[in-house]
């Protein structure tokens, strides 16, 4: 039974970081149509610069130094370069897309040579202390993981339901003809869901390499990979889509982490690879994701 | 005679470049033919993935896995453990394994599309990656297995078995080797174009530029999606068989998602739908590395490997440069190579002609083409 709730807890306290990084890919998605595949190295940017700083200026400063960098770089990425491709046109998204591996892969060789073959702490305040709860033993970076995220993706959300960008990102998403004559400024609209989404990556970062996990190293940006299966469970389009899936698979990882010894068959280590695996059975079923909205073709 | 020299002239330089080539290993050392040989195999797989991306406008990052399958396929089949079916008959087996992968995928491949493929497929290279790793008795777990040489018909690609010396070069791996991938590459190049140019090669463009006019004009879509998948698997599972022979060894770690990304940069800098476009840019993103491990002393700001943290090493270096290569390359010639190529040479072409009024613009044949690779490079899709 703790090993249920264990496992249950880790894979709230891991899905709740996946839907950081999800949340990002489904705001960028909404507003210029575009996959980032650049969410990996905006993570470990933002890892980076709080492993880097946390030294100088504490660790609530380095965080928020880093918050601010990558979602600055973010923007500037997509208002820079991204936008230069094709602009707010929604045929150019899947040239952008590609341009997106294309900087991933000098920002990610950059990031890697810094890094080298080091493990680097971040700093963070929770360290390895443990809280018990009832039964079950949890790292507190377990706890700050699911508080910090439950109040970011709140905070997401109220500015999707409350704010005037929010209303645009919206509009925009909705008929992107349409919001333009109504006055929407398509270029900024997506340059600030860019910068939202490089700031929860940033966060999403610490989270991810805090105590369980051995610090920030140069494959760290690859865990943000399995954010896309997350998202695209959610159907790519839906906030709340993109929630579900990521708790969906952050749940899955950590049972069949949980539970490994009764599932040899499937070769050790394969907690990592099970949301790949959850993300093909459900595409087998609904192509389009759980909570996408129905499609219809105009000619 | 009067009938076959324009014949000849269009045929030419093919033909002088398929002699130039069979004619290299003769004068170059082992280094100069292993690039070959990397390039080569590269090639294959990039044409195969540029049908699949370029042409149908399926984004794949699953190429690693289906290359994966070829290479283990052909070494498990080949060697002991395994069947150890005679090597020939497994390379054949191992790239129809690669298209049944391909076709097991399709359910997924027909119906899922564009970008969304893109991520799909990346399921294909974690989940292989740990099938690699986990099933020892088949891959070799993490140290991989060696490869046992191909024989046809009684001729080892080995060192030796028969001796054989042509012409006073004595032929090594390298050399028996590098006409078989000649051999697979020609081969890929012929199939490749005639598919591109014939009816299936229209049908996949047109999906790529309307799904939904396509299917009003007959093209049956998900069979079309799923039958571009299972070809462009064929050709990884190819290229897959010919860098095993050319590695000697397969592990699991070369066969991880950078690979994939590799690959993907072949098509987009070489022109997305374009066989010579993949080609070109196999060669650069296979040979860049390679070469700036070789000439690393002599290069600025790139260092020896492994000469201490924080320097540009030749690996870090090459990737860089790719990497800026399709940033730059999308962002200012966005049909990549094989654009750039031919939009010089309509410009040579259009020179020696009489003066054209302003505005007119080039000439008919490549304004059409330049056209057609507009579409090439934003696939368009109509979505709500």
């Amino acid at each position: 039974m703790t090993g249920f709730l264990d496992s249950l807890l880790n894979g709230l306290a891991l899905g709740s970081v996946y839907a950081l990084i999800a949340l990002g890919f489904v705001t960028i998605f909404k507003a210029s149509g575009v996959l980032s595949f650049t969410h990996g190295s905006l993570l470990l940017l933002g890892g980076y610069l709080v492993a880097v700083l946390h030294d100088d200026i504490d660790f609530a400063g380095a965080l928020a130094v880093a918050v601010l960098v990558t979602a600055a770089v973010a923007g500037a990425l997509d208002r820079l370069v991204l936008q230069r491709v094709g602009g707010t046109d929604p045929h150019a998204a899947h040239v952008q897309t590609i341009v997106t591996i294309g900087i991933d892969i000098v920002l990610v060789t950059d990031l890697a040579r810094r890094i080298g073959g080091d493990l680097l702490p971040l700093g963070d305040p929770w360290g390895s202390a443990v809280t018990d709860l009832g039964p079950v033993t949890v790292a507190d970076s377990r706890i700050a993981a699911i508080l910090v995220s439950a109040v970011a993706i709140g905070g997401a959300f109220a500015l999707f339901r409350f704010t005037p960008w929010g209303l645009s990102l919206r509009a925009a998403a909705e008929d992107r003809e349409a919001a333009a004559l109504m006055g929407v400024r398509l270029t900024r609209v997506r340059t600030a869901a860019w910068c939202l989404a490089g700031a929860l990556a940033a966060l999403a970062a610490v989270f991810l390499v805090a105590f369980p996990a051995p610090g920030l190293e140069r494959t760290t940006g690859q865990i943000a990979l399995k954010a896309f299966p997350a998202a695209i469970l959610g159907g790519m389009t839906s906030p709340v889509g993109a929630l579900v899936g990521s708790m969906l698979i952050g749940l899955t990882e950590a049972f069949v982490a949980g539970y490994q010894s009764d599932l040899h068959v499937l070769g050790e280590g394969f907690g990592d690879v099970a949301p790949y695996a959850v993300m093909v059975l459900v595409l087998l079923v609904r192509p389009a994701g759980l909570f996408a909205a129905k499609g219809a073709a105009r000619v | 005679m009067s009938d076959l020299r324009p014949h000849l002239l269009k045929r030419g330089p093919l033909l002088l470049t398929a002699l130039l080539l069979c004619a290299l290993p003769f004068y170059l050392d082992a280094f100069w033919l292993r690039i070959g040989l990397f390039s080569m195999a590269a090639a294959i797989g990039a044409v195969g993935l540029g049908l699949l991306s370029g042409t149908a406008g399926q984004l794949s990052l699953g190429h690693a896995f289906f290359l994966a399958v070829g290479a283990y396929g052909y070494v498990w089949l080949a060697g002991e453990p395994g069947p150890g079916l005679p090597p020939a008959v497994a390379a054949v087996l191992a790239v129809l394994l690669a298209g049944a992968a391909g076709g097991l995928f399709s359910p997924v491949a027909g119906r899922v599309k564009g970008i969304y493929l893109g991520v799909a497929t990346l399921a294909l290279v974690f989940l292989g990656h740990h099938v690699l790793l986990t099933a020892d008795s088949v891959t070799g777990g993490f140290n991989g297995r060696s490869v046992p040489p191909l024989e046809l018909g009684g001729f080892t690609f080995a060192e030796s078995d028969p001796e054989l010396t042509v012409l006073g070069v004595p032929f090594g791996v390298e050399e028996r080797l590098w006409y078989l991938g000649l051999a697979l590459f020609a081969v890929t190049w012929f199939t490749a174009r005639g598919l591109l140019r014939g009816r299936p090669g229209r049908a996949l463009v047109a999906l790529r530029d309307s799904e939904t006019a396509a299917s009003v004009m007959g093209v049956h879509v998900a069979r079309y999606r799923s039958t571009a998948f299972v070809v462009s698997s064929m050709y990884a599972g190819l290229a897959g068989v010919l860098l095993a022979l050319s590695f000697r060894r397969v592990v699991p770690d070369y066969f991880s998602l950078a690979l994939s990304v590799d690959y993907l940069a072949m098509i987009v800098i070489g022109g997305l739908g374009s066989v010579a476009g993949a080609t070109a840019g196999a060669v650069f993103v296979t040979a860049l590395p390679l070469l700036m491990t070789r000439y690393a002393d002599q290069l600025p700001l790139v260092a020896a490997p492994g000469s201490g943290d924080g320097s540009i090493g030749p690996t870090e270096a090459s990737r860089y440069l790719y990497g800026a290569a399709i940033v730059v390359i999308l962002l200012y010639a966005p049909d990549g190579l094989h654009g750039l190529a031919r939009r010089t040479r309509a410009r040579l072409r259009r020179r020696p002609s009489a003066p054209q009024p302003p505005g007119t613009g080039p000439v008919p044949a490549a304004a059409a083409a330049s056209a057609a690779s507009d579409t090439t490079a934003r696939a368009k899709e109509h979505t709500p």
